[in-house]
């Protein structure tokens, strides 16, 4: 806990994201963005947690995040990603689906009397690039834009309004729409394949769309069995994409094979209030991360190719078994994942509180190499450089 | 009536003329103010149409001080969970550390908007930020010393050291004028130099003075000897160790020697060739009258307090100290007429009267965070027990419900509010409910949030309230699926019943079943209405139907009739819906449920030939998925 940097920022924070950093050198993440909620003035900010900043700031000790630039947005920022290096698309309350670029332009100051070297200063400004307003709308209302996903130039967007909409970066108008996908909220949106994506909805379905077929029904329900508990975020596992977890109203994590079954492959106790969101570690995905509600995120971790008890990996304080519900159903695959081998041996799967006692909700966190961040009701803002994964 | 503690103050409201009458209504933090149309006799010209928002409390809208108001938050809620049963020995240092937070938060926030106010061009800006520094500036020197005279209420001894160091924070200039005259080329020369030695001695930092001393005794080699006497007697001041296995008495004993060798070196001249080494002596001495001719150096009152006790009553009790507060405020003012808030407000302090502190402050600053966060802390201390308001709750409840009832107003800051109100026992959820309700909804997101406030406080009736306009929203929208979720959501099951009549009405005219994946989905949620239920099992009909179960289906259609759980007005589709059944190959019906059914259709025209003989009711035309048979069909067959 003593690698957590907290920092307040004023404004409820609603979205926080890494930028993607490139394959090519092996860098650590050092920007993110995150959007507000709930403000008379919503903004969407871009930070950096990087320590080589030319641009002027003597304060600010070793690690604490720094303002690059910020740029005002219409209504909450419900959802947030980045569609390459520079660009980010925002879902907004108001059903708008913005696209705002980030521009970092080295402007060499030149000093012409002076003898010392001119100094490089990085101008970091952002923009909107393209908007569609109203993307998702009643007849004579906006409906709010609650989720989008992208994979640059494709942009997927769902909403209140049970549409869920696709757009090219590149072009003015909608790709395709798909009315009435749901007759409640769809919460939530994430790729499953390429062509395929995944929603949850307020009544705890998970619904499978193959962008292949022109049908406008869903080649795939799954459901919680009984209750209806509203499913409010998604995640799929980075290698092995039928696997896939969500986190609910009530604050369960629900691990779902989407080959095999209708109803999830396991539920556990994780929160007491609605997990807003659910992180496979992109890299090394033992690890999940969830942040809700109740003010607490979690870091789990199931230990995959190891037969080792527990209780011989090092003690980390606060951790605590959770509870497997339901047992798996034969698992004969060769390579079975982790998520899904749990015949919950007890101890297999450990969970660690990652913040400081806190009490108001966390709504977002990303997480990308060693590095955290989430943000808060608290106005805060807290990165963690240290994951131990 | 009660007599005001001071006039109240006079806002002018620049777009009204004077002449007009005004109507005004109370807002929990401000007061909204406008023109009526009564006009007096003889006055003309038409009335203003705007409503004039006058707030008090400004600083809940700074970005700056939005950090307080959130990190206080914080720590506040980490005082309400220290556990009532623990011995207040073991709790004191946690009260103290509490304090300290509170205290290091006010600080950061300082710092930052001093930062703002020294780089900003905006020199409006930069003003607002100076005022609210000085405003931060003087509630951490108030808060500061209610932590050692009432939280940490140290003993004599340990007493004075916690006030020097309350001194010395709060004094800070002394440090940058040191280091501007150490920076210089020859410090011993700067004309600040004495300056900066005296100020030493006042804040009883004997070793700064110690080295500063150095450098002037380097410059006099003549004088050296008498430098070195002054280090001695410097050196040699005793000072409490509270941690040390030293009595009180025995460091009286000592520091009485140390007092009158120094009155000794004062009585045979010995520094009577340096006036600068004289006048160190005579402050080391304590002597009244050279302490009030160096006022300039002290600055306020409370460091003429402070250093006086130092210098002549090191082992002062709490109790004592209103005496020696008293006369050395008076002893210090003399040229000025009043004191200023501030003044009576540490005054206060030191005469251990605590709500004239906390209604001091309360009337001198415009925001409630200090006051209630202040009382709040001291009311766990157990410092204001017996103090009970002739309105309301107790003192520290009535601060935390207008502080938080502030933080409500904020579009942003409410959810702050929600855990004051958990914390104030006997109106905090009575002012949470009717504020909660209140809350504007723009998004279902939101909503949640708002919901989960009101379930983990079982308040249903707020519940209710909120998943109704959430569902009434979504029909408006026509949105019957979310509608329905919400109602459920609710347990409204009126609501559940109206939005039900709805998909059986879309059903009827379309055909089909619309939110397929929700009605199917029901579950137990079914059973909230009958009509519901009807819904939920009507569709279930179909899907056996679909599925050529045509048996169970035929089961399920005729229940739904003789058990009442169809509205009448339905039972003409559900006969047409048996009509396939009945003209399949097989039979599905048995004698016994044809008679039934029969006997269904026999009740359903007899209550219509009583209802609606003469007028033609609109024909029903009923095209289900599986059959496509018009009303009048049925009406032939039958007959």
């Amino acid at each position: 806990m003593e690698s957590i940097n907290a920092k307040y920022v004023s404004q409820k924070i609603s979205k926080t994201k890494w930028r993607p950093v490139s394959h090519s050198d092996l860098q650590l993440p050092e920007i993110f963005a995150t959007g507000s909620w709930d403000n008379e003035d919503n903004r969407i900010s871009i930070w950096s947690i990087g320590s080589n900043l030319s641009t002027g700031m003597e304060d600010g000790f070793e690690g604490d995040p720094q303002l690059l630039c910020e740029h005002k947005h219409d209504g909450d920022v419900l959802d947030l990603q980045f569609l390459d290096q520079d660009r980010i698309v925002t879902a907004s309350s108001t059903g708008a689906v913005t696209i705002f670029r980030h521009h970092q332009n080295s402007q060499v100051l030149a000093f012409e009397f002076l003898l010392v070297d001119p100094e490089v200063l990085l101008v970091q400004t952002i923009s909107v690039s393209q908007l569609w307003a109203r993307a998702h709308r009643y007849p004579c209302d906006n409906a709010p834009c609650t989720g989008v996903v992208c994979s640059s130039p494709e942009i997927v967007t769902v909403g209140e309004d049970g549409r869920i909409v696709v757009f090219r970066a590149d072009q003015e108008g909608v790709v395709r729409v798909i009315e009435n996908a749901d007759s409640s909220t769809i919460h939530a949106v994430t790729y499953l394949r390429t062509t395929e994506i995944l929603t949850v909805n307020s009544i705890g379905q998970l619904k499978l769309w193959d962008f292949r077929q022109q049908s406008n029904s869903p080649s795939q329900i799954l459901s919680l069995s009984g209750d209806r508990v509203p499913l409010h975020c998604v995640d799929r596992h980075p290698n092995q994409q039928h696997i896939v977890a969500t986190g609910g109203q009530d604050g369960m994590l629900c691990v779902w094979d989407v080959r095999q079954g209708n109803t999830p492959f396991s539920l556990m106790e994780a929160h007491t209030a609605e997990m807003w969101e659910v992180h496979f570690h992109p890299t090394n995905p033992d690890h999940l991360f969830t942040c809700s509600e109740d003010g607490s995120l979690l870091h789990w971790e199931t230990s995959s190719h190891s037969d080792m008890p527990s209780f011989l990996q090092g003690g980390r304080n606060s951790s605590m078994v959770s509870r497997s519900a339901m047992a798996p159903a034969g698992g004969k695959q060769p390579l079975i994942s982790a998520w899904l081998s749990g015949d919950s041996s007890k101890g297999r799967l450990e969970t660690t509180h990652m913040l400081p006692s806190q009490t108001l909700s966390v709504n977002s966190l990303d997480v990308l190499g060693p590095c955290l961040v989430c943000g808060t009701d608290g106005e805060a803002i807290f990165v963690n450089r240290q994951v131990p994964v | 009536m009660e007599e005001v503690d001071v006039e109240p103050t006079i806002t002018n409201i620049p777009a009204i003329s004077d002449g007009k009458h005004m109507g005004f209504a109370w807002g929990p933090g401000d007061i909204l103010v406008y023109e009526t149309r009564y006009k007096a006799s003889g006055a003309s010209g038409s009335g203003c149409s705007f409503i004039h928002e006058i707030r008090k409390d400004e600083d809940i809208y700074s970005p700056i001080l939005r950090k307080l108001f959130n990190e206080s938050h914080h720590i506040f809620v980490g005082l309400q969970t220290i556990r009532e049963d623990l011995p207040s020995k073991s709790k004191k240092p946690q009260f103290v550390s509490i304090s300290k937070n509170y205290r290091s938060v006010i600080r950061a926030c300082m710092e930052e908007l001093q930062q703002v106010a020294v780089s900003t061009k905006n020199t409006e800006l930069a003003t607002q930020c100076g005022n609210q520094v000085s405003i931060l500036l003087a509630i951490e020197l108030i808060w500061n010393l209610c932590e050692v005279l009432f939280i940490d209420a140290a003993p004599a001894g340990s007493l004075l050291l916690h006030l020097l160091d309350w001194v010395r924070l709060h004094k800070a200039d002394v440090d940058e004028k040191a280091r501007e005259v150490l920076q210089s080329e020859s410090p011993a020369e700067h004309r600040d130099y004495w300056d900066v030695v005296v100020s030493y001695v006042l804040q009883g930092r004997l070793e700064e003075v110690r080295q500063m001393l150095v450098k002037q005794a380097n410059l006099q080699p003549a004088a050296r000897s008498m430098y070195k006497q002054m280090d001695t007697l410097l050196s040699k001041m005793p000072f409490y160790n509270p941690g040390g296995t030293q009595t009180l008495t025995e460091f009286d004993v000592k520091w009485r020697h140390w007092h009158e060798e120094v009155d000794r070196c004062l009585q045979d001249n010995s520094f009577a060739s340096n006036r600068h080494l004289e006048l160190i002596c005579k402050i080391l001495l304590g002597d009244e009258d050279t302490l009030l001719d160096h006022k300039e150096l002290l600055g306020t009152w409370y460091h003429f307090l402070v250093t006086r006790l130092l210098f002549c009553h090191p082992t002062v009790k709490l109790t004592e100290l209103h005496y020696y507060a008293q006369s050395c405020m008076t002893m210090f003012l003399d040229s000025r007429s009043v004191p200023e808030p501030l003044d009576n407000i540490l005054l206060a302090a030191f005469e251990f009267d605590i709500h004239q502190v906390i209604k001091e402050c309360s009337i001198a600053l415009n925001n409630w965070w200090f006051v209630a966060h202040l009382t709040d802390l001291l009311d766990h201390c157990k410092l204001l027990q017996s103090h009970n308001l002739h309105f309301g709750s107790n003192l520290r409840e009535f601060l935390l419900l207008e502080y938080a009832s502030g933080l409500f107003t904020h579009h942003s800051l409410w959810q702050l509010a929600v855990d004051y109100f958990d914390h104030c026992p006997e109106f905090g959820r009575v002012y949470l409910e009717l504020q909660i309700e209140r809350v504007p909804l723009e998004t279902e997101r939101k909503a949640l949030k708002v919901l989960r406030v009101c379930e983990q406080r079982q308040m249903s009736e707020q519940v209710r309230s909120i998943c109704k306009i959430m569902a009434m929203r979504a029909l408006r929208n026509n949105r019957l699926g979310s509608a329905l979720s919400w109602s459920i959501r609710a347990k409204d099951a009126a609501f559940a019943t109206l939005i039900s009549e709805r998909f059986l009405q879309d059903y009827c005219a379309k055909g089909t079943f619309s939110d397929l994946d929700l009605i199917d989905n029901l579950g137990p949620a079914m059973l909230l209405s009958d009509r519901l239920t009807f819904l939920g099992k009507y569709r279930e009909f179909h899907k056996l139907y679909g599925e050529k179960r045509f048996r169970e289906a035929a089961k399920l259609l005729l229940s739904l009739m003789t058990a009442k759980i169809a509205p009448q007005s339905f039972w003409m589709t559900l006969l047409t819906d048996a009509l396939p059944l009945l003209e399949q190959k097989e039979v599905i019906f048995t004698a016994d449920q044809t008679y039934e059914l029969m006997f269904c259709l026999e009740e359903l025209t007899s209550s219509l030939n009583i209802t609606a003989s003469s007028t033609d009711r609109p024909m029903q035309v009923c095209m289900s998925s599986h059959g496509l048979i018009p009303f009048h069909t049925i009406r032939l067959k039958a007959l």
